[in-house]
């Protein structure tokens, strides 16, 4: 088994009904290993860690927050991965699965935007301020608007495909720029990394980490996270596939009858 | 590209072309300010820098749906796209025509503005010139967004949804270099970046605009 036979095998999801059969034969396991880190992750994060000692029980947010601020960019690299998958191999499951992972990417941006408002008001004082971070997640935002907005707009799905395609490898070129602009902008509230950071982890490093207390149970609502978004997208992709099946069979019909 | 070049210009100078129609936008938005925020001339001063700016970039944004919808109507986008000039030339030309006729009008109407708003004597100079090295940049992004929405019938709202996210950077840079250039703080650093995007989107963003624009073809 070389490694151009596996990627090969790879490939072999571009076909449509084989990606349909193997999404629907490891969904199940998705969902429910994600609900149960999530559930685990959640009710330990909640209910069985200290309070910190300067934020209280608001730093509990966190096990929503980073989560999904997380997802939220990973989403739009997957939605870079895919486009350039569809432009390269004109895979159509390639494109329909940026296309299906768009609005839960949108979600994720809404839910870290949000939970971090909702930290803020306590903690800064604000629901919102003009913060690199948040900045740059309301500019992601409008980056996942305009994405989907296109897409709605356009009647031709290859087309559609095509068009969303470049767009999302401009945008997200001008989504890294915007990022340093808005740090060169504005220095910001917001601390920095300090959950994956190299160092933190093993302990060597000590200064504005997350306490081992907190890391473990945030890591398994990580985890949970990543494979709801998985389900999620596998999910989302079987639907659109059925309904561009369905578009299918509905003009056949037409041209015959 | 010459002959394109001035087929441009003149279907936009001549009417139905909407020439000046971005300037008078430039013109009014300007003069709103001072309404919405108040009259007193040291807030102005603070904010005539930025509101210039945007005010600049809306006016350049409003005029994007006619650089490239005209043509598609009329046919004359599919003769120029089967011309043995490349696609790439075609829409530089295109951006470069909507600068002269939006950017450039937007740079030397600015200073003139700059008075309404008050601003600070060492601004001007630094205003003109962040506007002088940045609406190239807007023209090309929004050339690319004109090309991605051409076919479609509410292309217009469309088009501001997608062109403004692109236009951040563009904005961060040229708003701070002429507010730094209005307080007298050095300029180099945002205006080294803005040249920097002005330059990348020159150079690269035409060949993402001329193959949207034959996808769009197709």
């Amino acid at each position: 088994m070389s490694i151009a036979a596996k990627a090969n095998a790879l490939w072999e999801y571009a076909n449509p009904r084989k990606f349909l059969a193997t999404s629907e034969r490891v969904l199940p396991f998705f969902w429910i290993s994600s609900a149960l880190f999530l559930v685990v992750g959640l009710v330990w994060g909640f209910f069985f860690t200290p309070d910190d000692y300067k934020q209280g029980s608001t730093v509990k947010i966190i096990y929503l927050h980073v989560p999904s601020a997380l997802m939220a960019i990973n989403c739009w690299l997957m939605m870079l991965v895919t486009s350039l998958v569809w432009l390269v191999r004109r895979h159509h499951v390639s494109a329909l699965a940026a296309r299906a992972a768009a609005p839960i990417g949108i979600v994720m941006t809404l839910i870290a935007l949000a939970t971090g408002a909702i930290w803020g008001q306590p903690m800064w004082g604000t629901w919102w301020a003009w913060d690199p971070r948040l900045t740059s997640f309301l500019i992601l935002f409008l980056f996942y608007l305009g994405y989907i907005a296109l897409w709605e707009a356009i009647e031709d799905p290859d087309t559609a495909a095509d068009l969303t395609s470049v767009l999302c490898i401009v945008g997200s070129v001008f989504a890294i720029l915007s990022r340093y602009a808005v740090n060169f902008w504005n220095q910001g509230l917001h601390q920095g990394a300090s959950v994956m950071r190299a160092g933190a982890i093993t302990g060597t490093d000590t200064t504005e980490k997350v306490s081992n207390v907190f890391f473990y149970p945030l890591l398994t609502c990580i985890i949970g996270f990543v494979l709801l978004f998985i389900a999620l997208v596998l999910y989302r992709t079987g639907t659109e596939i059925r309904a561009r099946r369905i578009k299918a069979l509905l003009a056949r019909e037409r041209v015959n009858g | 590209m010459i002959a394109l070049l001035l087929r441009d210009l003149k279907l936009s100078f001549r009417a139905g072309g909407g020439f000046g129609l971005g300037l008078a936008f430039f013109l009014i938005v300007t003069v709103l300010v001072p309404f919405s925020v108040g009259p007193q001339s040291s807030l102005l001063a603070t904010i005539a820098p930025g509101v210039l700016w945007l005010g600049a970039l809306l006016a350049c944004l409003l005029s994007l749906d006619r650089l490239l919808a005209l043509d598609w109507e009329d046919g004359s986008l599919d003769l120029l796209a089967t011309a043995p000039l490349p696609l790439e030339s075609v829409v530089t030309i295109k951006a470069l025509a909507h600068w002269i006729t939006t950017g450039l009008p937007l740079v030397l109407a600015a200073p003139v503005l700059g008075v309404l708003l008050n601003l600070p004597g060492p601004g001007f100079g630094w205003l003109v010139v962040s506007l002088l090295i940045g609406t190239p940049a807007l023209s090309v992004i929004g050339t690319f967004g004109a090309a991605l929405t051409v076919g479609l019938k509410r292309g217009g709202l469309l088009l501001s949804l997608l062109v403004l996210p692109l236009y951040v950077p563009t904005l961060i840079f040229g708003a701070e270099v002429a507010r730094r250039g209005a307080t007298g703080m050095e300029v180099q650093t945002p205006l080294l970046m803005l040249a920097g995007i002005t330059a990348a989107a020159v150079a690269l963003l035409p060949f993402a605009s001329a193959a949207v624009l034959r996808i769009n073809l197709r």
